[in-house]
C-alpha cells in the first residue's frame, strides 16, 4: 500500500533520524503506537483522578449532609448533581474507554500481532488529538457560567434539552459537544485498530492464533461503531434542540423526549460489553500466564463474545421499564436481557476450567484478575434481578441499581485496569512495580470496595432513591436508620482513594527506581515477551514469524512449560 | 510500492489493501449514524408527528434533478478510477473534476431549494418535519462538500501519477454519499403521507 506517501516519506525521516527526535515530536506529537498509548493513559488516569475526586465530595455530601466537604467545600443540590452526572461521564467515556481499548489496545495490537506500528500512524496520533480537545472541553465546562452540566450521564430531555430546566446554559451545551469529540476520536482509532489487527499481522498468526485480549478489544470496537452512529445522530439533534431552537425532543414543539432514551440506551447498553470485553481479554491472558495452562475453550470464549455483543444490541429497553414503554414489549426486552448472561457465564465458566488444575501463582496480576471474576460476579447476578421488568418496577432508580452497576463497572474498569496495569507495567516501562506495595494497594482497595458497594444493596433495597443531595430535607426518604450505613460507605471509600497513593507512589518510583525488568518476567507466550523491556521504536529487530497459538502451556513434551509463538518447531527437537 | 515507513502499512495480511479496508469501515459507521437519523424521522412519521403533511411542500422537481445529478457524478468518479487503473491519469484527473462539478451544482441546488423555503417561511424550528429536513440534508450535503474537497486534493495527485489507488477509496465514499441521498430523497421529497 502507498496510500500514505506523504506519511511514509514523513516516516523515514523519522526512521533514519530518531535518535535525534525533538522532544516535540517524541513525547508531544508521536507518531509512535507506544507513545500514544502512554498519553491515553496518563490522561485517562488523570481523569480518573477527577472522577475519583467527585465521588469523594458527593459522597462526603450523603454521609454528613450539609456539612463543608475538606478539600472541597460545600456541595449544594446543583452541585451534587453535577459532580454527580460527570462523574459518571468521566469514568465511562474518559477513563473506562481509554485506558482498557485506547491505550492497551495502542500498546499492545502491535505488539501481540508482532509488527512495528498502527496500520496509520498518523490517524493514530489526530485520535489521541481529539480525545485531548474532548477531555479539555469536558473540564471547561465545569467552569462556565451556571457550572457544569448537572443532568444525569444519560442526559434525559427535556431536562437537558432547554437551558430554563437544567439552569446550566452552556455547561450542557459544552458536555455534549466533549462526548460527541470523545465518540469521534473513538471512531477514527477504532478504524485504525480493526484494520490493523486484520491487515499487520505477523506471517504465520491466523485468525485463531490471536491472542484474545487483542480479539476482545476489535470486538469491542466493532460493538461501538455500529451502536454509537444512532447516539451521533440524536447528539446532533439534541445539541439543535439546546442551540438553536428545535424540537426534537420537546413535547412543546411536537418531539419526543422517549426518543432520545432509545438512542441514548441503543447505545448506552452496548458501551457495557465495549469495555466490559478488553477486560474480559486481559483476564483471559493474565489467568493463563498464572495458571501455566492453555486457555480452555479458546473458540468458545470467541464466539461467546460474539454472541454476547450480538445480543446487546436488543436488550436496551430493560433501562426503560418505568419510562412508559409497553409492558408487552418490556416482556420482550426482560427475555434478552436474561438471555445475555448465558454466554457471559459461559466465558466465566471457561475461565475457571483454564484455573482447574493449573499451577497457580498468585502474583498481584492475577489476584486482580481473580477479583475481577469474583466482583464481576455479583455484578452480573444482580443484573438478572434488574432484567426482570417485575422486580425492576421496585428498584429502578434506587441504589440498588447504583451497586448493581458498580459491581459491574469498578471491576470492569479500575480492577482491569490495575490487573493489566501490574502485567504489562514490565514491558512498557522496562522496570518491575514493588510486590509488597503492590499487594498492599490490591488488598486496600478490594476490600474496601466491597464495604463501599456491599451496603449500597441493603440501602437500595430498603427503598433509598437515588439522585437526592440531602436526606434530611425529605423527612419520608429520610430514614435515620440508614443514615450509618451512608457513613459506613462512605468512610469505606475514603480509605480506598488513600490506597490509591501507594499505587501512584509505587507506580512513580517503580518507573524511575524499580528493579530492571527482564525480557520475559511472567514467562509467557505471546510476541511482545520476546523484546527488550520497554520495547525500542520498530519494536521488533528482526520481524518474528508466527508457528503456533497464543497459550501453549505446559505442553507435553516440550521442555519448557511454555512455548512461545515465535519458536521454530525443529528448536526444540 | 515504498519500503520506507513501519512495515506495518505495507502488510496485507487479508488481501484487501488497508486503506480500502479503513474505507468500508468508515463507511460502516457512517451508515448507523445516518441510519440512526433516518430511523428517527421514520418513527415520527408512523406516529404521525404534527407537520409531517409539509412534506409536500418541498419540490420533487428540485429531487428528481438533483437525484439525476448526483448519480451522474457517481458514473463519472466510476470513469476516473477506470481511466486511474487504466494508468490514464489526464482522463482521470479530468472525470474526477466531473464529479466535483456535479457536487457543485447539487449544493447550487440546495441552496436555491433552501433559499425558497426559508423565504415561505420554513426554517429549521418551524416544525419537527423542517427541522429534520434540514438536519438530513444538511449534515448530508456537508458530506457532499468534505467530497469534493477530498477529490480536489486527491485529483492532483492523480495528475502527478501519486496514489492512484485514492480514486477508488474516494468512489467508495462517493457512492455512499449517492446511496444517503437515495434514502433521503424518497422520504423527503416524494411521500406525502
Amino acid at each position: 500500500m502507498g496510500q500514505q506517501s506523504e506519511s511514509i516519506v514523513h516516516e523515514a525521516e523519522v526512521h533514519e533520524a530518531h535518535h535525534e527526535q525533538s522532544f516535540l515530536m517524541k513525547y508531544i506529537f508521536p507518531l509512535d503506537h507506544k507513545m500514544i498509548g502512554f498519553q491515553y493513559m496518563f490522561t485517562g488516569l488523570f481523569m480518573a483522578a477527577i472522577g475519583g475526586y467527585f465521588a469523594y465530595a458527593f459522597r462526603m455530601q450523603l454521609a454528613f449532609p450539609g456539612a463543608e466537604v475538606p478539600l472541597y467545600g460545600f456541595v449544594d443540590p446543583a452541585n451534587y448533581n453535577m459532580l454527580v452526572t460527570n462523574h459518571g461521564t468521566i469514568m465511562i467515556f474518559w477513563v473506562a474507554m481509554p485506558v482498557l481499548i485506547a491505550a492497551f489496545g495502542n500498546w499492545m495490537i502491535p505488539l501481540m500481532i508482532g509488527c512495528d506500528d498502527m496500520v496509520f500512524p498518523r490517524l493514530n496520533r489526530l485520535s489521541y488529538q481529539v480525545f485531548l480537545v474532548s477531555a479539555l472541553v469536558l473540564i471547561l465546562s465545569f467552569f462556565v457560567e451556571g457550572g457544569g452540566f448537572g443532568g444525569a450521564w444519560t442526559s434525559y430531555p427535556p431536562l437537558s434539552a432547554a437551558a430554563e430546566y437544567n439552569l446550566t446554559n452552556w455547561g450542557a451545551s459544552l458536555w455534549l459537544l466533549a462526548v460527541a469529540l470523545e465518540i469521534v476520536a473513538f471512531l477514527l482509532g477504532g478504524i485504525n485498530f480493526i484494520t490493523t489487527t486484520m491487515n499487520a499481522r505477523a506471517p504465520g498468526m491466523g485468525m485463531m492464533d490471536i491472542p484474545i485480549v487483542i480479539w476482545m478489544i476489535n470486538i469491542a470496537v466493532i460493538l461501538f461503531m455500529s451502536s454509537v452512529g444512532p447516539l451521533v445522530a440524536g447528539a446532533v439533534m439534541l445539541f439543535f434542540d439546546q442551540r438553536l431552537g428545535t424540537s426534537f425532543f420537546m413535547p412543546s414543539g411536537g418531539g419526543d423526549p422517549l426518543l432520545w432514551q432509545h438512542l441514548f440506551w441503543f447505545f448506552g447498553h452496548p458501551e457495557v460489553y465495549v469495555v466490559l470485553l478488553p477486560t474480559m481479554g486481559i483476564v483471559a491472558d493474565i489467568i493463563t500466564v498464572f495458571s501455566r495452562k492453555k486457555l480452555f475453550g479458546y473458540r468458545t470464549i470467541l464466539y461467546t463474545a460474539f454472541g454476547t455483543g450480538g445480543l446487546s444490541f436488543i436488550v436496551w429497553a430493560h433501562h426503560q421499564f418505568i419510562a412508559g414503554i409497553d409492558p408487552r414489549m418490556a416482556n420482550v426486552f426482560v427475555i434478552t436481557t436474561i438471555l445475555i448472561s448465558i454466554p457471559i457465564a459461559e466465558m466465566v465458566f471457561s475461565y475457571i476450567a483454564t484455573l482447574y488444575g493449573g499451577s497457580i501463582e498468585f502474583s498481584t496480576p492475577m489476584l486482580w484478575a481473580l477479583s475481577f471474576l469474583v466482583s464481576f460476579l455479583i455484578g452480573g447476578v444482580t443484573g438478572i434481578y434488574l432484567g426482570s421488568s417485575a422486580m425492576d418496577i421496585y428498584f429502578h432508580d434506587s441504589y440498588f441499581v447504583v451497586a448493581h452497576f458498580h459491581y459491574t463497572f469498578f471491576p470492569i474498569t479500575i480492577i482491569g485496569m490495575f490487573a493489566a496495569i501490574t502485567f504489562w507495567f514490565p514491558k512498557m516501562f522496562g522496570r518491575m512495580l514493588d510486590e509488597t506495595l503492590n499487594k498492599i494497594h490490591f488488598w486496600g482497595t478490594i476490600i474496601p470496595f466491597n464495604g463501599l458497594f456491599l451496603p449500597l444493596f441493603l440501602v437500595g433495597m430498603a427503598g433509598q432513591h437515588r439522585r437526592i443531595a440531602d436526606y434530611t430535607q425529605y423527612p419520608d426518604l429520610a430514614s435515620p436508620d440508614l443514615q450509618g450505613i451512608r457513613i459506613f460507605a462512605t468512610v469505606s471509600m475514603v480509605i480506598m482513594l488513600l490506597f490509591q497513593f501507594v499505587f501512584i507512589y509505587n507506580f512513580f518510583n517503580s518507573i524511575f527506581k524499580g528493579k530492571k525488568a527482564p525480557m520475559n518476567p511472567w514467562r509467557a507466550t505471546t510476541l511482545e515477551w520476546t523484546i527488550p523491556s520497554p520495547p525500542p521504536h520498530g519494536n521488533f529487530a528482526e520481524m518474528p514469524t508466527v508457528y503456533r497459538g497464543p497459550y501453549e502451556y505446559s505442553v507435553p513434551g516440550h521442555d519448557e512449560d511454555y512455548w512461545p509463538q515465535h519458536i521454530p518447531p525443529k528448536s526444540n527437537v | 510500492m515504498s519500503t520506507h515507513g513501519p512495515i506495518a502499512t505495507h502488510r496485507t495480511a487479508t488481501g484487501i489493501p488497508t486503506g480500502r479496508l479503513a474505507v468500508w469501515w468508515l463507511m460502516a459507521s457512517e451508515i448507523f449514524i445516518f441510519g440512526g437519523l433516518i430511523m428517527c424521522f421514520l418513527l415520527f412519521k408512523f406516529n404521525n408527528a404534527p407537520g409531517f403533511e409539509d412534506a409536500s411542500m418541498t419540490s420533487t422537481t428540485a429531487g428528481a434533478f438533483n437525484t439525476f445529478v448526483l448519480l451522474t457524478s457517481s458514473l463519472t468518479i466510476v470513469l476516473a478510477h477506470a481511466a486511474a487503473e487504466r494508468g490514464d491519469t489526464a482522463a482521470s484527473f479530468r472525470y474526477i473534476w466531473f464529479t466535483i462539478g456535479g457536487g457543485l451544482v447539487f449544493i447550487l441546488v440546495k441552496t436555491y431549494e433552501y433559499s425558497t423555503k426559508i423565504l415561505h417561511g420554513h426554517t429549521l424550528t418551524d416544525n419537527i418535519f423542517w427541522s429534520f429536513y434540514y438536519t438530513a440534508t444538511g449534515l448530508h450535503a456537508l458530506h457532499v462538500f468534505g467530497g469534493m474537497v477530498i477529490m480536489a486534493i486527491i485529483s492532483f495527485d492523480v495528475r502527478k501519477n501519486y496514489n492512484l489507488q485514492r480514486v477508488e477509496l474516494i468512489g467508495i465514499y462517493w457512492h455512499f454519499v449517492d446511496i444517503v441521498w437515495i434514502f433521503l430523497f424518497p422520504i423527503l421529497y416524494i411521500a406525502n403521507f
